[in-house]
C-alpha cells in the first residue's frame, strides 16, 4: 500500500490589523522561519467554516490564537479540545463569531476532527484596531513560540494513514 | 412599577462584536442604543500616506469575510481617480469574484448565524447535531464560493491578486474549468437553499423603508451603477457626500449614516432586490416567487430568504462568466496616477460600501473616507428594535434577548468592519 505522507499543521489564527489579535499570526511568521519540516505553517483569519475546512483530513494540528480569559496578559493557555470542549467565551476575542472555538465543536459534531489538535491560547489586552501587540503580549511571543515548537517535535511522529 | 433588567455580555453569532443596550418601563421601550465602538478610522489614518495602489490590500483587512468588497471600492474609486476604465474579461473576473465574495458571506450567515434562529437552535453546532446534511451543504456552497474567491483572487482569505487596472494574473480558460462543475452542483444547491429558508417560521414584520442600493440598467448589482433609493434618489455615487451625511452619536464611537436631513435608510439584500428585482436573473425571480416573495420584500425576517435568493444569483451568474470567459491580453490595464479625487461604491454582501480616496501628484494617498454598508444600517436596526420590542414585551427574558438578536442579525452585521465587542442590554423597569 502506497504510503500517505502524514499532513501536519501549525496554524496562526488572528488579524494583524487588531491589536494582540495579531499575536497567532505573528507566531505563524516566525515559525515559518524555524526549520519544521513535518509541519506546515499557515495564517488564518479564523472564520471557523474555513478554518475546518483547512484542517480536513490533516494528521495533527496546532491553533494559536489570543484569547480573552481574565488571565494576565501574555498568559499562554495549552488546550487539548480532544478531551475538553474548549470555553468558548475565551476564543470570543476573534473577530469572527463563528470562530476557532465553534469550529473545533462543529467538526466534533461531524467526528471529522484530526486524531491529533491542539490549540494554544496566548492572552490577550488590547483588541483595538492597530498594529501594535501591548508589550506583555509582545514579551509573551517568544515563549509560545518555544512551546509550540516543542508540542511539533512531540507530534512529528504522528501516524498518517498506512504508517 | 415592575422593574426587570436583561443582560447579555457577548451578542454571539454577529460577525465581530458591538453593543446593544434597550431598556423597557412596563410594556413600553423607552430606549434603544446600538453601540458601535470604532468603525474603520484606523484605516482611513493608516492609508493617508501610502501609495494608491496599496488600498485595495489594506482595505482588504478590514473584514475577513468580505475582503472583495473593499478592495472591489477601492480599485474602483483609484480607477475614477485616474480616469482608467476596465472593461471586458477584466470587467467579467471582477464580477466573478464579487459572486465569489456573495455566496462565501450569505451562506455563512444563512446556515450558520441566523437560521438556527428560525428552528430553535442555540447555535450551528446545535443544528448540525440535529441536521448534519442541511448543514454540510451550507458548508460545501459556501466552500464553492471560497474557491472562486480562492482561484481568481490568488488566495481565500486575503486574496492578493486584485489591483489598481485589474488583476496580477488572469487565469486561463482551464484554470476555471473545474470551477464550473462545482458552481452548477453549487447552483442546485442554491435552489435547495431558498426552498429550504422558505419554509421557515417567518415573523410577520413589514416596515416602511428607504431602501438604497446601486442600481445597473442591465445587471443585478455588484461593481457599478448609480445610487438609487426607494424615494427617488437616483444620483452618480461623486454626489455620496452631497448626499448621505455621518452623524456622531454621544453613545457610540460610530457615526450613524443618514440621507440628508436626518432620514435613516437600509442598504443590503432587502434593499437591492427591491430595488433590482427586474434585473435578476429569470432562474432566481422564479425562486422568488416559489418562496412567496414579491418583487419588493420589506420584512427584513425574510432577508433569510433574500440572501439566499442572492446566492442562487450569484451562482448562476458565476455559471454565465466561467463559460463566456476568454482570457484578457494583459491582465491589467496601464494606470498613470494624478492629483485627483476618486469615488466609488459597490455592493457588498451587507450592502452598498462607500469609499472616498484624495490623491496627489505622486500616487500618495492625502486623505480617505471608508463608509461600510453596517454603518449605514444602525440606525435602521435601532429603528427595527424600537418596533419589535413592543410585539414581545411580554416574553421572557431570555426569548426576549433572543428576539432581539434576531432581529440584530437580519441585518448580517459585519461588526468588525466597524467595531470590536458586542454585548446586549436588556434593561426592563
Amino acid at each position: 500500500m502506497a504510503q500517505r505522507v502524514p499532513r501536519r499543521l501549525i496554524i496562526g489564527v488572528g488579524n494583524p490589523y487588531r491589536g494582540d489579535d495579531a499575536a497567532g499570526v505573528l507566531a505563524a511568521r516566525r515559525l515559518r522561519d524555524a526549520e519544521l519540516d513535518s509541519f506546515t505553517v499557515l495564517e488564518h483569519s479564523g472564520e471557523g467554516a474555513s478554518l475546518m475546512e483547512t484542517w480536513k483530513g490533516a494528521d495533527a494540528v496546532i491553533l494559536m490564537d489570543a484569547v480573552s480569559s481574565g488571565s494576565p496578559p501574555g498568559t499562554i493557555h495549552r488546550l487539548e479540545p480532544l478531551t475538553n470542549p474548549l470555553p468558548a467565551q475565551m476564543f470570543q476575542s476573534s473577530t469572527h463569531a463563528f470562530s476557532l472555538a465553534q469550529a473545533i465543536e462543529m467538526a466534533r459534531a461531524f467526528d471529522d476532527l484530526p486524531a491529533a489538535v491542539i490549540v494554544f491560547g496566548i492572552e490577550g489586552q488590547d483588541f483595538q484596531a492597530g498594529t501594535e501587540l501591548s508589550p506583555e503580549v509582545s514579551k509573551a511571543l517568544p515563549e509560545l513560540v518555544r512551546r509550540v515548537l516543542e508540542e511539533a517535535r512531540g507530534l512529528q511522529n504522528t501516524p498518517g494513514d498506512g504508517d | 412599577m415592575k422593574s426587570r433588567t436583561i443582560k447579555v455580555d457577548y451578542l454571539a453569532r454577529v460577525e465581530g462584536e458591538g453593543a446593544l443596550y434597550v431598556k423597557i418601563q412596563g410594556d413600553k421601550v423607552v430606549d434603544v442604543k446600538l453601540k458601535i465602538f470604532e468603525p474603520p478610522r484606523f484605516f482611513e489614518a493608516f492609508l493617508r500616506g501610502r501609495r494608491f495602489s496599496e488600498a485595495p490590500d489594506i482595505t482588504a483587512r478590514i473584514c475577513g469575510i468580505c475582503p472583495i468588497a473593499y478592495q472591489m471600492s477601492a480599485v474602483h474609486a483609484m480607477e475614477d481617480a485616474f480616469g482608467v476604465k476596465v472593461e471586458g474579461p477584466l470587467r467579467d473576473l471582477r464580477r466573478l469574484i464579487y459572486c465569489g465574495e456573495w455566496i462565501e458571506s450569505h451562506t455563512l450567515h444563512v446556515y450558520m448565524l441566523h437560521a438556527p434562529d428560525f428552528l430553535g437552535f442555540q447555535d450551528a453546532i446545535q443544528m448540525a447535531r440535529q441536521h448534519p446534511e442541511i448543514v454540510k451543504r451550507g458548508l460545501q456552497l459556501k466552500k464553492a464560493g471560497n474557491e472562486i474567491v480562492s482561484l481568481v483572487g490568488g488566495r481565500e482569505i486575503h486574496p492578493i491578486n486584485v489591483k489598481v487596472g485589474g488583476f496580477y494574473r488572469a487565469p486561463t480558460r482551464s484554470d476555471l474549468a473545474p470551477l464550473l462543475e462545482r458552481m452548477k452542483w453549487a447552483r442546485d444547491a442554491a435552489l435547495d437553499t431558498v426552498q429550504w429558508v422558505s419554509q421557515l417560521s417567518i415573523p410577520e414584520f413589514e416596515q416602511d423603508y428607504v431602501f438604497v442600493s446601486l442600481s445597473h440598467p442591465d445587471e443585478y448589482p455588484f461593481n457599478e451603477g448609480r445610487l438609487v433609493s426607494s424615494r427617488g434618489l437616483d444620483i452618480s455615487v461623486h454626489d455620496y457626500d452631497d448626499n448621505f451625511t455621518e452623524e456622531h452619536v454621544a453613545y457610540s464611537n460610530a457615526l450613524h449614516s443618514v440621507l440628508k436631513p436626518h432620514t435613516p435608510y437600509h442598504v443590503g439584500p432587502l434593499g437591492r432586490y427591491s430595488l433590482n428585482f427586474d434585473r435578476l436573473s429569470p432562474i432566481a425571480q422564479e425562486a422568488a416567487r416559489s418562496a412567496g416573495l414579491g418583487p419588493v420584500c420589506r420584512n427584513p425576517f425574510q432577508s433569510i430568504i433574500v440572501r439566499s435568493i442572492e446566492i442562487l444569483q450569484a451562482c448562476n451568474e458565476a455559471i454565465e462568466l466561467i463559460e463566456r470567459y476568454q482570457p484578457p491580453d494583459d491582465p491589467s490595464v496601464a494606470v498613470h496616477p494624478r492629483a485627483a479625487r476618486g469615488y466609488a461604491c459597490t455592493e457588498a454582501p451587507r450592502g452598498t460600501l462607500y469609499h472616498r480616496y484624495r490623491i496627489d501628484e505622486s500616487g500618495t494617498i492625502r486623505d480617505a473616507k471608508i463608509v461600510p454598508p453596517t454603518s449605514q444600517n444602525q440606525k435602521t436596526i435601532e429603528q427595527d428594535l424600537w418596533q419589535f420590542i413592543p410585539k414581545h414585551v411580554q416574553d421572557s427574558q431570555n426569548e426576549l434577548r433572543w428576539r432581539c438578536e434576531q432581529a440584530i442579525r437580519n441585518y448580517d452585521p459585519c461588526i468588525s468592519c466597524a467595531t470590536h465587542f458586542l454585548k446586549l442590554d436588556l434593561e426592563r423597569s
